[in-house]
Order: structure tokens, then sequence, then C-alpha cells
């Protein structure tokens, strides 16, 4: 049995570089340099503060959501927790095996059959080959693509890929669990049997991060909110008492 | 049921060197772990190019084989050479310099290519490395079934001499990993270093003795060693055609490659921790 599963970050920060037009020149920098303009030129790059000041731990058991408008650096911090981004000031430390969800199609090759994708997920997420053939029971169990799985993803519906993706992702059980908010969508049908599948996996999870806009589900599978605006946190607590600051009002009631 | 691999993540901004040599190897070690990931993008790099042709991968060899063929016939012509001594001499030469140029060319988008990959799972860098190495080893895989030929019609065979230029594929394999790193963290960062790239490739293919003998150059012929393009093809070259490399040739490689792998890493343990922000 693997050792209890936990997430420190301290002071982290992240400042993404905007690389765009001339920053991207060769001959600029080396113009810049050689007429001593340099140090100039880096101080007036323009950078974005996606991450500042981020301090939290969580253990084993925790539930977390992170909650923020547009652009507050949801996404980018489960891109620290998952070592994506490395920190550009402060530490991070992970302890356990992760799942990071985050784009619903990684990896996947269009031009592939369903079955070639699975395999090749498999070898993404380094599992020795005797593990496939379960793999791909489950997957081909969850995603219901019956004949197609043998077919190249390009003449999918896109219903099916989101099904074929969503399968893939959800199919490896981590004690750290990291989801982007893309996770909750999907039309109404399919939504009934993926979020019993990804309760699961909440359940079957030490650790959980959420980023999402939806409150309702914040209350009823987080048990610690932070607030993210511009890079910072706003509040840091249980789910009630930041919802009802984030939102301004008391949280509604949980219908679950 | 799946569960994912055990592991600890441990990241700080401020690194010493030996931290960040820590990391970088690694990223090597992880990576290599990865080989059956690099071998099968690798394969389907190839196999996805031919979706859908009737010969598939197999169009590799036929070009390749055309190229050589109208080349060989024109070129001998044009210097007076004899198509029994200049055929097998340019099957070799332009089957490994377009390995050479095609692996160059492709390091520069190492990282650029798996942008999607690198931007949503925690990755060792090195196996995007090994992906493009293995993509034109295959390649070259194909293309040896030209010379085999060439060097069959004309009865041409190096003998035990061909051994020699293991080593010098052992050279080879270091440098394109090198290479892969080093070209591909820098293209991610400067988007106008693939054009120079290219274009040095290509003035570099009419400078070294790919199509041209060395010895056509007569008394200029003691400039060659100096150019790590020719050094790097004859250490593999010259064992295939029964004249091994000079100790000269040998030197001058080893040298060149240990400045290429020495800079190589040192800008990896720099710049591995920032791709991810660059592609």
């Amino acid at each position: 049995m693997p050792r209890d599963a936990r997430i420190e970050a301290a002071d982290v920060a992240v400042y993404f570089p905007l690389y765009h037009g001339s920053s991207r020149s060769l001959k600029k920098m080396v113009v810049a340099a050689a007429s001593g303009r340099l140090g100039k030129d880096q101080q007036q790059r323009i950078v974005v503060q996606a991450l500042q000041d981020i301090s939290f731990t969580l253990h084993s058991g925790d539930r977390l959501g992170l909650v923020g408008s547009n652009g507050a650096g949801k996404t980018t911090l489960l891109r620290v927790l998952a070592g994506i981004y490395e920190p550009v000031a402060g530490r991070v430390r992970v302890e356990g095996s992760l799942n990071a969800l985050l784009d619903p199609s990684l990896g996947m090759n269009i031009d592939l059959t369903g079955r070639e994708n699975i395999a090749l997920r498999g070898l993404y997420n380094g599992l020795p080959r005797s593990a496939l053939p379960q793999l791909e029971r489950d997957v081909e169990q969850f995603a219901e693509l019956s004949d197609f799985l043998d077919l190249p993803v390009r003449i999918y519906s896109a219903g099916m890929v989101v099904r074929l993706g969503f399968a893939l992702a959800t199919a490896i059980r981590p004690q750290i669990l990291l989801m982007d908010e893309w996770f909750l969508a999907g039309d109404a049908a399919f939504m009934d049997k993926a979020r019993h599948r990804l309760e699961e996996m909440v359940r079957g999870a030490e650790i959980m991060v959420l980023s999402t806009h939806q409150t309702e589900i914040i209350q009823t599978w987080c048990t610690r909110v932070l607030w993210l605006e511009k890079g910072r946190i706003v509040a840091d607590g249980p789910p009630k008492t930041v919802l009802a600051q984030y939102l301004g009002r008391p949280a509604p009631v949980s219908p679950a | 049921m799946t569960t994912a691999r055990n592991a600890t993540l441990d990241l700080h901004a401020v690194m010493s060197v030996r931290a960040r040599n820590r990391l970088a190897l690694w990223d090597i070690r992880d990576g290599l772990r990865l080989w059956r990931l690099a071998l099968t993008l690798g394969w389907l790099d190839i196999r996805l190019r031919y979706r859908g042709s009737m010969l598939g991968p197999l169009w590799l060899t036929i070009s390749t084989g055309v190229m050589v063929a109208s080349l060989g016939l024109l070129y001998s012509r044009l210097f007076h050479m004899d198509m029994r001594d200049y055929l097998p001499f340019l099957a070799l030469s332009q089957v490994l310099w377009a390995f050479l140029a095609t692996l160059v060319n492709d390091s520069c988008l190492t990282f650029t290519e798996s942008e999607g990959v690198i931007r949503s799972v925690r990755m060792p860098f090195s196996v995007f490395s090994l992906r493009i190495l293995i993509r034109n080893l295959l390649v070259l895989a194909h293309n040896i079934i030209v010379i085999v030929v060439v060097f069959a019609i004309y009865d041409r065979w190096p003998g035990w001499d061909a051994v020699l230029a293991v080593p010098g594929l052992a050279v080879w394999v270091a440098d394109a990993l090198a290479l892969t790193m080093l070209l591909g963290g820098f293209c991610a960062r400067f988007r106008d270093i693939l054009p120079i790239v290219n274009s040095i490739m290509q003035i570099a293919f009419f400078l070294t003795p790919v199509i041209w003998k060395p010895e056509q150059l007569r008394e200029m012929v003691y400039l060659l060693p100096f150019s790590p393009f020719y050094d790097l093809l004859e250490v593999v070259r010259g064992p295939l055609l029964g004249t091994p490399a000079s100790a000269m040739t040998w030197l001058a490689t080893l040298l060149y490659s240990g400045a290429l792998c020495g800079v190589a890493w040192a800008f990896f343990l720099r710049a591995r921790g920032r791709i991810a922000f660059w592609i």
C-alpha cells in the first residue's frame, strides 16, 4: 500500500511571459544585447502574473474546490500541481500517484482506431503491457462504442469522441485527482452515467482538486474551497463560508 | 481497476545546479523507461504519413531509389565517373545525409509538435527526443534497402571494415539526442531559428562531399576535417565504403560531438522547467 497522498504549495508564483511579435525574434534579442539594452528589454517584457503567493496544504481526505472568475488562475494552478508548469517562485510538493483531467483529447490520434487509442493511452501512462486488457475492457464497457471501437476516431460523431475521451481519462485511478471544469459538461443522458463514474473515481481518490463554476458541485463534493482572483487567494475555508463570500449571498441549499 | 503510477513531485523555483542536474537526469531516465511510447509514436508518425497508400512506408524506399538512380546517371556523366565506382558512393552518401539533414530539421520541432501533450500532462521531455530519433532511424532502415540493392548490383561489399561504422552510429545517436534537446528548446523560444537551420542544412549539403567525392577537392582536401558535417558523415560512411575514417576525422568528430553534448546539456538544465511556457 503506498503512503498517504499529500500536496503542499508554499508561496507559489507563476508568471507567463507573453511571447508575441518581436520577443520571439532572435534578431531583436541579439541586437538588443549588442546595444546593451537586453536588461531593459527584459524588464519591459510583458508578463502575466498568473499565480502569486499561493500557499496551502492538502492531506488525504481533502476535497478542494477552486472558484474564481475566468482567468483567475484556476487551470494554471491545476497545471502547477500536475507538474506541467514549474513555479517561478516558491515550491510545490506532491506525494502520491496523480491523474490530471485537463484535456479531454489528451494524446488521442484521430487517425487511429478507438482500440489503438486505448493502447496508446496505456503507453502514455507507462502501464505495463499486462494492464492493457483490463484498460481496454473498462473503456469498452463505458464508452459503448461497440463496433466503432475498431474504426478510426476520425469518423466518430462528436458525442462518441467525448465518450471515448471521458472513458480513457477516467479509466486510470489515482491517489490525487485533478479535474478541470470541462469534465462536468456533456449531454444529459451521458452526464448521468458520467457523473456516476466520476463520483466513483472521486470517492476512490485520496485528494481531489476541482476547478468549476458550478457551486452545487462544490457543495456536494468539496470539503474546502479556495477562491482565486487575479492569481491570488481571496479566501480559503469550508465551502459554506467561502461560497457565501464568493457569491455575495448565502449559498443555496444543496439538493442532495 | 487500472491505477496510476506512484510518484513524488518536488519542484522548487530556486534550485542549485545539483538539483537541476538531478531533475534533468531523471527526465532522461523516465524518458528511457517510456521507450515503448517513444517507439510507438515514432512508428505512428511514419505509418500515418502514408495512411491509405497501398505501398505505405515503402514509398520512402522507392523515392530514395529513384532519386539515387537519376542523380547517379546525371552526375557520373557530369563528373566523368564510372557508375560502378560512383553509384555505391552516391547511394550510401545520399541516404546517410538525408538521415542527418532530416534529423537536424526535425529537431527544431521536437517540443512544438507535441505542444498538446506537454500542456496537459507531465511527461519527460526526453520522450519527444527519442520519438524524433526513432522516427528518423525507421526512415533510415527503409532507405538502407536502396544501399543494399546498389551494393549487390555492383558487388561492392565493404567486408569486415563495416563493423567500424558501429561506433560512428553510436556518436550519431548521442548527437541526435543532444540536438533535439538543444534545437527543440531553442526553436520553441525563438521562432526564427527554424528557417535559419533549414537554410544552413541546405548550404551544408552542397559544401559537404555528398554527391561529389572528397578527392575532387584535390589540394584543398585537408580542409574537410574542419567541417563537422563531413566528420560526422565520414565516421559512418567511410567504413561502409571500405575506407575507415582517419584518426584526424575521428578526433574532430569527438571534439565537435563533445561540444554539442555539453552545450545541449547546459541548455537543457536551464530550459527544462521553461519549455512548457514557451510552446
